[in-house]
């Protein structure tokens, strides 16, 4: 496997100006020849689906909800980023090249980071053209804010449901599309393998999730647009759908996946109450603008917080970095936290750290904190029972966002010819860490604005065959999806695959987690092919294939995780370095920082696949930084 | 039937949900027991803790929608004890906690109904009518590349707030199962009155109300006959003031129409 990023040489303002002039193109009235197959309607997806549609090319979509407007981007709450500097604060594209490639601690593409930044503002333009409903100023000029970790305002929002408007966005505009007949839509279908014709995808299996038949489509482009894969933690903040069996088929059928170990944990969730718990809540960390993060001096202090006085309270992200205070990046802001309850010192000695308003009411008055954070005020009372007007929130860290994902190029194009993976599901603009407000951008940058040129480079640089779901390697693979749904409804144990997920979980949270060691990442690589080995002797899935089947959809889901939860955990071991989201505690800096080792790993890690019970093989693809200059991050 | 005990001493319920094996079929209300119910669990998290009993025996799970878990992405959708969403207020489904009800209580729990949103099985619904309307109309038309710079549609906050409040709708569908006649049209108000509220919507205001004022009939829900059903369902708390705007809206373009 050879790794080529197809990176653009030459001055970075330039390259991706260059590399759209070297893109060839589809003349318009070829575009309705070729016919590309999107998979998933978040924010990648139903904008790369819109647009492409909109440029006339055939577009067959497919979601697994009932509805495309259900996946999961809806749940982003605090905003987008963009460089538009309308606040006058000193942003700039260049800035928020350089925050982002800072921020993603030195592990992504310079290159890639720069077109990110750059087509930032198309997106604003794009929405608010679209009529999602920003917040705005008096004279009817959009509102800013500063958010996660930016020194200046450039995240724009829509109330806490900045996700749900952009979506309901590109949704509008994918939907306009399908009243025009120009997309093809499929709900409830989900995606359970690629096929690949020739070296280069040529369709997907999926089966239909209310009949449960399995059904085969060809096309000349896939767009995997899958989301991430945080929930092979179990506990996560993503949906209880959320999986990664597209992206991991596409992997066994020849995708390399890059740096699975780079895992985002958020700062500000709603604490773990029980076992019976099915996801965690993420506040927004918009909170973070106004609330103050602290535990007490003291370890194991039980006292409820009232009685605990001001001066025995320690504001840890205050006092540990001045400049950022409690507006911290988001891996930096949750390993304080664990370090803290670590030390004995979490809320009334349970793994939880304050998030106290008190400060901000008297400051600016109980109703303009509601004005603010009502929703999520309402949110957290809702869940908890407590009243945070009153009693200061607890939050503690929660698996929130994946970095790591499919390899992709400076098109999007996975190493499989014609499967092109965008938004959360591929790996390359946030590096070891993404920034807060940045994941909505790079969702909707990859749809709108990077997949309508580099696909078309694909497609008129190509010569493909004549493919329909009539040629053998679609009955191939149509057979191994019904096998692997045979072999899962074959199985009559006695557990349940919710029960077996929760063990996974156990071993990613305790092992592959927040603090990772050696010791513990062998460990996990002994535990999770054991419990695999239980899945398959144990599993009970009831019903038949033939129809709506939900436990047999978690099962497959579950199944898929138990062998990508030991690829993430090989990552993680052969990182021998800190870096972002990936924390070795056998590497940090004397004061507990992540410690990078760039001589060894300034690179991208992409595993290929080698077939069953066989070792996966690494690749490495190097890393330069010609515009950034390469320093240990501080935020003090 | 028993659950896995949460907490020594939790709630012993009994539910009473409605199974149905496919659209053909009848359906009718199955009983079952459950023990041990912690305060702290959603009324979801109940149900999965019953259905992981009933795989581990050998029983098919009940089938319900839900995904996100946190109130915003719409899927969920039961009728409990006759309410859309449940008892609370502003509220979905994923939101009712088990600290609403006590020990001893009956539950009954039946999917939306509506002649316009099927029964696939058991507790799960058909919602595309809701995709087919959006797909009418509800959308501003503007191919990707089109767009100016963000600030030169200027848009007065207060217009703006009162947009977002409409469209802060998450297509649920609990509008239409509320009401008497099930009627889409708080639905259908909030999408039209986002657009009709913003300077965005203006080109297409007249053709996108009819246009989707029709896929609405042609979906076969039914009329407003000002119940307010709707509105005090809705789990974004939606408020019937827009159903007033699209009967203005569609009065106006109606009256404008060649």
């Amino acid at each position: 496997m050879k790794l080529d990023s197809k990176i653009p040489t030459g001055p970075i303002e330039k390259s991706w100006d260059k590399a759209r002039f070297e893109l060839k193109l589809v003349n318009p009235a070829n575009k309705r020849k070729f016919k590309v197959l999107v998979v998933g309607t978040g924010l990648a997806g139903s904008s790369a689906a819109a647009s492409l549609a909109e440029l006339g090319y055939q577009v067959e979509v497919f979601c697994m909800q009932d509805s495309p407007r259900r996946a999961h981007s809806i749940a982003a709450q605090g905003g987008i980023n963009a460089a538009k500097n309308y606040p006058n604060d000193g942003d700039s594209v260049w800035r928020l090249f350089y925050d982002t490639v800072k921020g993603g601690d030195f592990r992504s593409r310079e290159q890639n980071v720069y077109r990110l930044a750059q087509v930032s503002n198309n997106i604003i333009d794009q929405c608010a053209a679209q009529g999602v409903p920003f917040a705005r100023e008096y004279g009817g000029t959009l509102s800013n804010r500063s958010f996660g970790g930016a020194q200046v305002s450039r995240t724009f929002y829509a109330r806490g449901q900045t996700g749900q408007q952009l979506l309901l966005g590109a949704y509008s505009a994918l939907m306009r599309q399908v009243g025009a007949n120009a997309i093809k839509m499929h709900t409830r279908r989900e995606m359970l393998d690629l096929v690949v014709v020739d070296g280069a995808a040529r369709g997907i299996v999926v089966r239909n999730l209310i009949t449960g038949a399995v059904e085969k489509y060809a096309g000349d482009a896939v767009l995997l647009c899958t989301g991430g894969y945080g929930n092979v933690f179990y506990l996560s903040t993503n949906a209880n759908s959320c999986n990664v069996t597209a992206a991991w088929r596409a992997h066994k059928r020849g995708a390399a996946f890059a740096n699975p170990c780079y895992t985002q944990i958020h700062p500000t969730c709603i604490p773990v109450s029980g076992e019976h718990q099915s996801k965690l809540t993420l506040m927004s960390e918009s909170l973070r603008n106004d609330g103050r993060v602290w535990v007490s001096k003291k370890k194991g202090d039980t006292r409820s917080p009232d009685q605990i006085p001001e001066d025995e309270r320690d504001y840890y992200l205050e006092r540990k970095y001045p400049a950022f205070g409690n507006l911290v990046p988001r891996d930096i802001a949750s390993r304080a936290a664990k370090q803290m309850t670590d030390d004995g010192r979490g809320a009334k000695g349970t793994l939880s750290v304050y998030l106290d308003f008190q400060d901000a009411i008297k400051r600016i008055g109980e109703d303009k904190v509601r004005e603010k954070y009502g929703n999520l005020f309402d949110m957290y009372h809702h869940i908890t029972d407590e009243n945070p007007y009153k009693v200061p929130m607890r939050i503690y860290p929660a698996v929130h966002y994946t970095m790591g994902g499919l390899w992709v190029d400076y098109n999007l194009m996975t190493t499989i010819p014609g499967l092109f993976c965008l938004g959360e599901a591929n790996f390359s603009d946030h590096g070891a860490n993404r920034l807060g407000a940045s994941a909505l951008m790079q969702g909707l940058a990859d749809g709108y604005f990077v997949i309508p040129y580099t696909l078309g480079g694909y497609l008129a640089g190509s010569k493909l065959p004549k493919v329909g779901t009539d040629h053998a390697q679609f009955a191939a693979v149509e057979a191994d999806v019904k096998a692997r749904t045979a072999k899962l409804l074959s199985e009559k144990g006695k557990a349940s695959p919710q029960e077996l997920h929760r063990k996974l979980g156990h071993i990613m949270w305790d092992d592959v987690g927040m603090g990772r060691t050696a010791k513990g990442l062998k460990d996990a690589l002994q535990r999770i092919p054991a419990l695999r080995e239980e899945f398959w002797k144990t599993v009970a899935v009831t019903g038949s294939g033939d129809e709506f089947n939900q436990t047999l959809e978690r099962a497959g889901r579950v199944a898929d995780f138990m062998e990508f939860g030991e690829l993430l955990a090989k990552d993680a071991l052969t990182r021998e370095e800190s870096c972002g989201g990936h924390f070795r505690e056998e590497h940090q800096t004397p004061d507990g920082e992540a410690k990078r080792d760039d001589e060894k790993f300034c690179h991208v890690a992409a595993w290929e696949y080698k077939g069953e019970g066989k070792e996966p093989e690494r690749h490495v693809e190097p890393l330069t930084f010609d515009n950034v200059h390469i320093a240990q991050r501080n935020y003090a | 039937m028993t659950m896995n005990t949460e907490k020594s001493g939790g709630m012993n319920l009994t539910l009473k949900v409605w199974r149905q094996k496919g659209p053909e079929d009848r359906g009718g209300l199955v009983e079952y027991k459950v023990t041990g119910v912690s305060p702290d669990q959603s009324f979801l998290e109940m149900l999965d803790v019953l259905n992981e009993q009933l795989v581990a025996r050998g029983e098919e799970a009940i089938s319900f929608d839900s995904d996100c878990r946190e109130g915003i992405c719409g899927m969920c959708d039961l009728v409990i004890d006759g309410q859309a969403h449940g008892p609370d207020k502003g509220a979905t489904t994923c939101q009712l906690h088990m600290r609403r009800y006590k020990d001893g209580d009956v539950v009954t729990v039946e999917p939306f109904r509506a002649k316009a949103f099927p029964v696939v099985k058991d507790l799960v619904v058909d919602r595309s009518a809701f995709d087919r309307i959006q797909a009418a109309g509800g959308f501003v038309s503007v191919n990707t590349g089109n767009a100016c710079d963000a600030n030169n549609i200027l848009v007065p906050h207060d217009r703006a707030e009162k947009a977002m409040d409409a469209a802060a709708c998450i297509g649920c569908g609990a509008c239409v199962a509320a009401c008497p006649n099930a009627s889409a049209m708080l639905f259908v108000a909030a999408k039209v009155s986002q657009y009709a509220l913003m300077p965005q919507g203006q080109p297409e205001r007249e053709k996108r109300v009819l246009a989707m004022r029709e896929a609405m009939d042609d979906e076969g829900f039914g009329h407003c006959t000002n119940e307010y059903e709707c509105e005090a369902a809705c789990p974004k708390e939606i408020k019937v003031s827009n159903i007033a705007r699209l009967n203005r809206e569609y009065l106006r373009a109606t009256l404008l129409s060649e």
